[in-house]
């Protein structure tokens, strides 16, 4: 078993993610790339656990998933609230906070 | 008592305070009592004005607990006194070498010899160095004073909830009473005299605000004023006496500075361990203090202006308690004076001097007055006289008794005159009164037995503390003698002559008060209960307080019975000197009693049976014989116009010593003010403002401002830049956010 071939598929991962997040509009789908960006990371931390055979990484990344859950719920509970108050959830037209 | 004496002077052993921290706890606390009126005054001042009784209840209460505790402190001090002699444990401060001088500087020793006074101290303050404490030294005078000045105070707040009803500020009246009773009562318990001084003072202001209660007459306000000037003359004596004592205490110790403690100072003046010109200049220092406070010739002058204060303020202030601070202080620091002014086998010194002079100085003004307080003022004076002349003559006791008994039946004369006051509304004897007896029974009665316990005849107050001065000077030779610290005769013929004086100017009083026809307007009547229920008390005070101290060797009362106060009061710890007492003589008792008889009879002579007379014949109440010795005869009417006019005192200090100064001092005062200080300010005023101009212009127009409007302005540009990140949009962030990471990312690549 190769470890290069998972940080490959981590790093397109992480990619994909990284391209949602800068080049979406829509707010579910940013929080999606944002979980694929976390995702990718948690590949990594897996496989460089398999690889040294230790157990940290693992258990890092079952705290990333936990993490990564709350953080997707209130994200999404944003995204309703905008929905809810201005019919739309272009990320893009959300500047209140414009200096 | 001399042995604790004859161990220090001996130069063995010790100096023995004959003090304690140990006893009762009444005794321990006894700063509970001023702290009760200290916090109604407090009371009063906030919330006197919402309470139903505008305060005047809060300081009754104060006061009625206390007196209550007094009462009990007395009771613990009496069964404290009785068993002193078991083995208590005290403190001593000085240890004596064999060659008789301080040398080990022994502080707190555990010492198996006996003591009495109870001491409680905390620490005031350090400076120094040196330890300057707070706390009360309690012992016989101290609980005396105590239970004299809780009762007369509460007896004197009921009246006055009376006397200045409706008054305007009766709720700022009842609270500087209230500060006033803390004061005093903080005053005699003090331990130091720096806390002495500070409750003297105290007393002072107190007196000024009381006495210029009514300060919309300009004669009031300036009373106040005269008495508070008079009393800072005397003050500045107090300050230099009690300054000269601290060093002369820290000099006789080698390990301390200073001390201010008045056990200590009194100890090592009694030892013989402090100069003998130190005591005297701090004696003499202490004794202008004593004349100003307790109205001594020659600055008595404030003391009959006093009474242009409301009659209670009188009562209590200038009567019973404040002025007899002054002989408090004495009896306090006796040793110093006892030392310093050799009181012990002499026969005249500048105390017994002052007080004896003092005491007929004002007797015989008080017969030239029309103001019925004015004659008891001059009374007061007198009978200060008394008291500073018996501790002149080494009888302490003599002259606390007569402090004591005083208080009483002073209080009641002057509680009586302000009753008078209030149904006649005048103070004047000759025009608004007259005839009062059958209108006012009660205080007519309690007058009388305030002014025969004044004039002294047996069994009243006033004659066993007088005849216990007149014999404690010393000087009657008749049938062996009564002993005493040395022969003081010539005042022992002042006293006998005020004591006829003072009889015959209150049969004057008398007369014109209450007998004879009314001569006023209206109709006077009788005051209410709570002006002569105080009345009765003090009255009954009068008769029976001279029982306290039956002369020694009185064969009328058991032995138990004699000399209670002596025993109970008289301190008998080493902070006290060696007083010689004086046996009592049943001659001298005879004798003063038949010069006060004369006194009554000469002036009942006068007015209850010529000037009677006279007034029948006439048709009208007459005060003076239409064609009196003063009329008839040069000298006579030469001697009244001196006293009439107080003997020129009041002329010589406001006319020829203020006078005289003020003029020269002013002038000087101008021009120094006109060619040195404006010049100099002028000058100092001028280049302020050329230099003034100079920063204005150079400093803070260009470099401060400048500095000032550069910062805003760059603050101002890198906002409008910066400003262009902020966009809200965060995706932005984001994307600034990966850069970020990117370049960090590239930096670890190419340099790690």
């Amino acid at each position: 078993m190769l470890l290069n071939q998972f940080l490959l598929l981590s790093a397109v991962l992480f990619a994909i993610g990284v391209y949602g997040v800068l080049a979406r509009r829509n707010g579910v789908l940013v929080l999606m790339s944002i979980e694929l960006i976390l995702n990718a990371v948690n590949i990594n931390l897996v496989s460089f656990a398999a690889f040294r055979e230790a157990v940290p990484g693992e258990v890092f990344a079952l705290f990333v998933v936990a993490v990564a859950a709350a953080e997707v719920g209130v994200g999404l509970a944003m995204v309703l609230l905008l929905y809810r108050n201005r019919r739309n959830i272009d990320l893009t037209e959300i500047d209140l906070m414009r200096g | 008592m001399g042995g604790l004496f004859v161990l220090a002077a001996s130069a063995a052993g010790s100096l023995p305070l004959g003090v304690t921290e140990s006893g009762n706890w009444f005794l321990r606390n006894a700063w509970l009592i001023p702290l009760l009126p200290a916090l109604s005054f407090v009371g009063i001042l906030f919330f006197g004005k919402r309470l139903p009784r505008g305060g005047s209840e809060l300081g009754i209460a104060a006061l009625g607990i206390a007196l209550l505790l007094s009462v009990c402190t007395g009771l613990a001090w009496m069964s404290h006194r009785d068993d002193y002699h078991g083995q208590e444990t005290h403190l001593s401060v000085v240890a004596v070498d064999h060659d008789g001088r301080a040398a080990d500087p022994g502080g707190h020793q555990v010492h198996g010899e006996p003591s009495v006074a109870v001491t409680n101290t905390v620490t005031w303050f350090q400076a120094g160095g040196v330890e300057f404490t707070a706390g009360t030294l309690v012992d016989g005078p101290a609980v005396m004073m105590l239970f004299m000045v809780t009762l007369v105070s509460l007896l004197i707040h009921v009246y006055s909830t009376d006397y200045v009803a409706g008054d305007r500020r009766y709720t700022h009246f009842f609270a500087f009473m209230s500060l006033f009773s803390a004061s005093m009562l903080l005053l005699v318990v003090s331990e130091n005299t720096l806390q002495l001084l500070v409750a003297w003072e105290l007393v002072g202001v107190c007196s000024f605000v009381l006495i210029g209660h009514w300060w919309e007459e300009r004669d009031n306000s300036d009373a106040a004023l005269k008495a508070f000037l008079t009393n800072r003359v005397g003050d500045m004596g107090l300050i230099v006496g009690v300054t000269v004592l601290f060093f002369a205490v820290g000099a006789a110790r080698p390990d301390t500075f200073g001390s201010f403690s008045i056990v200590e100072t009194n100890a090592l003046a009694s030892s013989g361990m402090l100069p003998h010109t130190t005591l005297l200049i701090a004696a003499c220092c202490l004794m202008a203090a004593v004349m100003s406070k307790s109205g001594q010739f020659f600055l008595h002058t404030w003391l009959p202006d006093a009474m242009a204060g409301p009659t209670p303020v009188s009562a209590l202030i200038h009567a019973a308690t404040m002025v007899v601070a002054g002989v408090f202080m004495i009896a306090r620091l006796y040793g110093v004076f006892f030392e310093g002014l050799s009181i012990a086998g002499t026969s005249i010194n500048l105390m017994a001097l002052v007080g004896g002079f003092t005491t007929l100085v004002g007797a015989c003004l008080a017969f030239v007055q029309r103001d019925i307080k004015k004659v008891l003022a001059y009374s007061t004076i007198s009978q200060l006289g008394y008291m500073v002349m018996a501790l002149g003559v080494g009888a302490w006791t003599a002259a606390m008794f007569h402090l004591f008994t005083h208080a009483f039946f002073k209080a009641c004369l002057f509680l009586g005159s302000g009753s008078v006051s209030h149904a006649v509304h005048s103070f004047d004897m000759k025009s608004d009164m007259g005839g009062l007896r059958r209108v006012m029974p009660h205080t007519y009665r309690t007058f009388m037995i305030g002014s025969i316990a004044l004039a002294g005849l047996p069994p009243l107050a006033g004659f066993w503390s007088k005849d216990e001065i007149l014999a404690g000077t010393g000087g009657w030779g008749l049938l062996g003698g009564t002993g005493g610290n040395g022969a003081y005769t010539l005042m022992l013929v002042m006293g006998m002559v005020t004591a006829a004086l003072t009889a015959a100017y209150m049969t004057r009083c008398v007369y014109l008060t209450f007998f004879g026809e009314y001569r006023g307007h209206g109709q006077p009547h009788e005051s209410g209960p709570r002006i002569t229920v105080p009345l009765w008390i003090l009255a009954g005070l009068a008769l029976v307080a001279g029982f306290a101290n039956l002369p020694k060797g009185f064969q009328l009362v058991p032995e138990s019975l004699q000399e209670r106060f002596g025993h109970y009061v008289e301190p008998v710890a080493g902070y006290f000197p060696q007083v010689t007492h004086a046996t009592p003589s049943w001659s001298l008792a005879m004798v003063s009693t038949l010069v006060v008889l004369a006194g009554i009879g000469v002036a009942a002579h006068y007015y209850f049976v010529r000037v009677a007379r006279a007034s029948k014949a006439a048709g009208q109440s007459l005060t003076e014989l239409p064609n009196g010795p003063t009329t008839r005869l040069a000298v006579a009417r030469l001697g009244h116009t001196l006293l009439a006019n107080k003997y020129y005192l009041d002329h010589l200090y406001t006319g020829i010593v203020a006078g005289g100064t003020k003029g020269p001092v002013a002038r000087f005062a101008y021009r120094t003010n006109q060619e040195v200080l404006d010049r100099a300010v002028d000058g100092v005023g001028r280049t302020a403002v050329a230099a003034g101009r100079v920063v204005y212009h150079q400093i803070d127009q260009k470099v401060v401002d400048g500095f000032i409007n550069g910062s805003g302005q760059v603050s101002i540009d890198s906002g409008e830049k910066l400003r262009r990140i902020q966009s809200g949009k965060v995706q932005n962030y984001a994307a600034i956010l990966f850069a970020a990471a990117t370049v960090l990312a590239g930096l670890l690549i190419v340099f790690v």
